[in-house]
């Protein structure tokens, strides 16, 4: 009937696993995954043919889809992680995981994973665009991968920076706007309009910081380990953040 | 199994725990007693893991909670304060999650489960979301959760409060139940409870221990009445009063010719079998001969106005 019980007599039990397959159910029982899907697939169909103006452009290729990605998934990210930890406040069943024998950063990396599949799943959903060019017109699958590579990644840090917000604050609206704050923050910073107000230095390091600057590459089809190793350090950090939250909990 | 020495926390202004010890050997049922906000449940969260101590010390099997908090959740069984539980997920997924997270094999998960559904008496509503379940039935899945890896150690945060009549006798038939093999610490601000389940009880106060002892030792008080009946009352209270033992008696008349004499005592030594000498070599008629326990209720309120005069 479920993941859990499917695994058979001699899978090893592992926490992580646990929490993540039981994350998912409650995005997958609740209207939460849906809706998320329905918007983030509708949302990336409607700029690619609308504002990205697929047919007019007349190339077959996805900067439509990659270039509006971001903003996207800032919009949409903090949605599926704001619940992560402020419901387990709310529901008391914060003290029912502390004190499990499991370290606190499996229960954080077990959140990040089904929030990350949740993720995966919309970008999957779109994957019917790049399928459909394909048809239409000669496409090269190249970018494309190196483009849903780097919204993963980009994805997962995004993931990363909503759940450390869920983690430090107690109430679920706070931590959804907190995270879009923060993660549009962090993609403002290195954009071309923000950053080009500084001196040259100033920009440059802005633009390293920015999530924005290093995907408009991604979105063109350029895919630089350094960009994809800048995404995963900012996951690492955030979620690193999210298990001090947690351990700060006990302190309190 | 659990010790505790000189244990403290403080949550910002507020002094929670002002240096608690007490120790609980293997297989006692201890009930921790005290007013809400006594500091019961933040000693209970410390022992568990939940929470750090601000100064002090906590052991469970001689192993430190702090520098080593998987190996003592690994002994210990747990009920927080109303059963928090995941209310979206059905009692059976509920159950196996806690298994997985506990990281019990197949084999042992289904084992384990088969029984503390049975224990537990839940079979029935196992297929049914949490949400939709009652107070009573909320609790025995929480229950049966802390007891899924056969823990040798329990703690359960006021496990009955909320609960009606019938679901409070079920609880506590289950908790005597798991008492006979396991260490039990429970918290109650409902006296009764101590009563039915308890080998001993620590009782808090204001973040203090207050008493500790077994629950005969601490209603025993240290008053003896005797009931007699006699034409000079003064002239009784001066004998009993240089009985052996007897700091002081006072009596009231009961109307009847009879007189109840309340002699106090300095010590515990028993003093009846001297009373009812001297009322036969006197030829006092002697209706009742009894020491005058104090319930634990009042106790329990001696003890919190005790406290009330000292901040006072």
């Amino acid at each position: 009937m479920s993941a859990a019980s499917a695994g058979g007599a001699g899978r090893i039990p592992s926490p992580v696993r646990a929490v993540a397959v039981r994350e998912l159910r409650a995005y997958f029982d609740s209207p939460i995954a849906y809706v998320f899907l329905t918007v983030f697939a509708g949302a990336a169909l409607f700029t690619f043919f609308n504002l990205q103006a697929f047919f007019t452009r007349g190339m077959a290729d996805l900067r439509g889809l990659f270039g509006p990605l971001p903003l996207l998934m800032i919009l949409l990210v903090p949605a599926i992680t704001m619940r992560l930890w402020a419901e387990e406040q709310k529901q008391g069943t914060l003290e029912v995981l502390l004190t499990l024998p499991v370290r606190d950063v499996q229960l954080v990396t077990g959140k990040f994973l089904a929030s990350w599949i949740l993720l995966a799943c919309g970008l999957a959903l779109t994957a019917a665009l790049p399928i459909s060019v394909a048809l239409v017109g000669k496409l090269d699958w190249g970018p494309v991968i190196g483009g849903y590579l780097g919204a993963l990644m980009l994805g997962a840090a995004y993931l990363a920076v909503g759940q450390f917000l869920s983690a430090t604050t107690e109430n679920q609206i706070l931590a959804f706007i907190l995270g879009l704050v923060v993660c549009l923050g962090l993609y403002g910073i290195g954009t071309e309009s923000f950053a080009g107000l500084f001196s040259d230095r100033t920009a440059a390091v802005l633009r390293a910081i920015g999530t924005g600057a290093r995907f408009e590459s991604v979105a063109r089809g350029v895919v630089d380990l350094r960009d994809l190793v800048y995404y995963a350090s900012l996951c690492l950090f955030f979620l690193a953040g999210s298990v001090m939250a947690v351990r700060a909990r006990r302190w309190t | 199994m659990i010790e505790l020495r000189n244990l403290e926390k403080t949550y910002g202004e507020t002094h929670a725990l002002k240096g608690v010890s007490f120790s609980i050997s293997k297989g006692e049922i201890v009930g921790l007693l005290g007013p809400n906000g006594a500091g019961k449940t933040t000693a209970m969260k410390i022992v568990v893991g939940y929470l750090l101590p601000t100064a002090g010390s906590a052991t469970v099997a001689g192993l430190d909670v702090v520098s080593h908090p998987l190996e003592v959740q690994r002994k210990i069984g747990y009920l927080a304060e109303n059963a928090p539980l995941y209310l979206d997920m059905v009692a059976q997924e509920y159950l196996e999650f806690m298994a997985d997270m506990r990281g019990l094999d197949a084999v042992t998960r289904r084992r384990r489960l088969a029984r503390v559904v049975e224990e537990c008496g839940i079979g029935h509503v196992l297929t049914r979301p949490i949400g939709q379940l009652s107070k009573g039935y909320r609790q025995r899945v929480g229950l049966a959760a802390a007891i899924l890896h056969d823990p040798e150690i329990l703690i359960l945060d006021e496990p009955t409060t909320g609960l009606d009549p019938n679901q409070i006798v079920e609880v506590r038939q289950l908790i005597r139940r798991m008492g006979k093999t396991k260490t039990v610490v429970l918290s109650t601000h409902i006296l009764p409870e101590v009563e039915a389940a308890c080998d001993r009880v620590v009782i808090l106060i204001d973040g203090q221990v207050r008493a500790d002892g077994a629950l005969a030792e601490i209603t025993r008080s240290r008053v003896q009445v005797a009931v007699l009946s006699t034409r000079d009352p003064a002239q009784v209270r001066e004998e009993l009063g240089h009985l052996e033992g007897v700091v002081s008696a006072d009596s009231s008349d009961r109307g009847d010719g009879f007189h109840a004499f309340r002699m106090h005592l300095a010590g515990d030594h028993e003093i009846g079998e001297a009373v009812a000498d001297l009322a036969r070599a006197r030829g006092w008629r002697m209706r009742e001969l009894k020491r005058d326990d104090r319930s634990l209720e009042q106790v329990f309120r001696e003890l919190t106005e005790s406290a009330a005069e000292v901040v006072a």
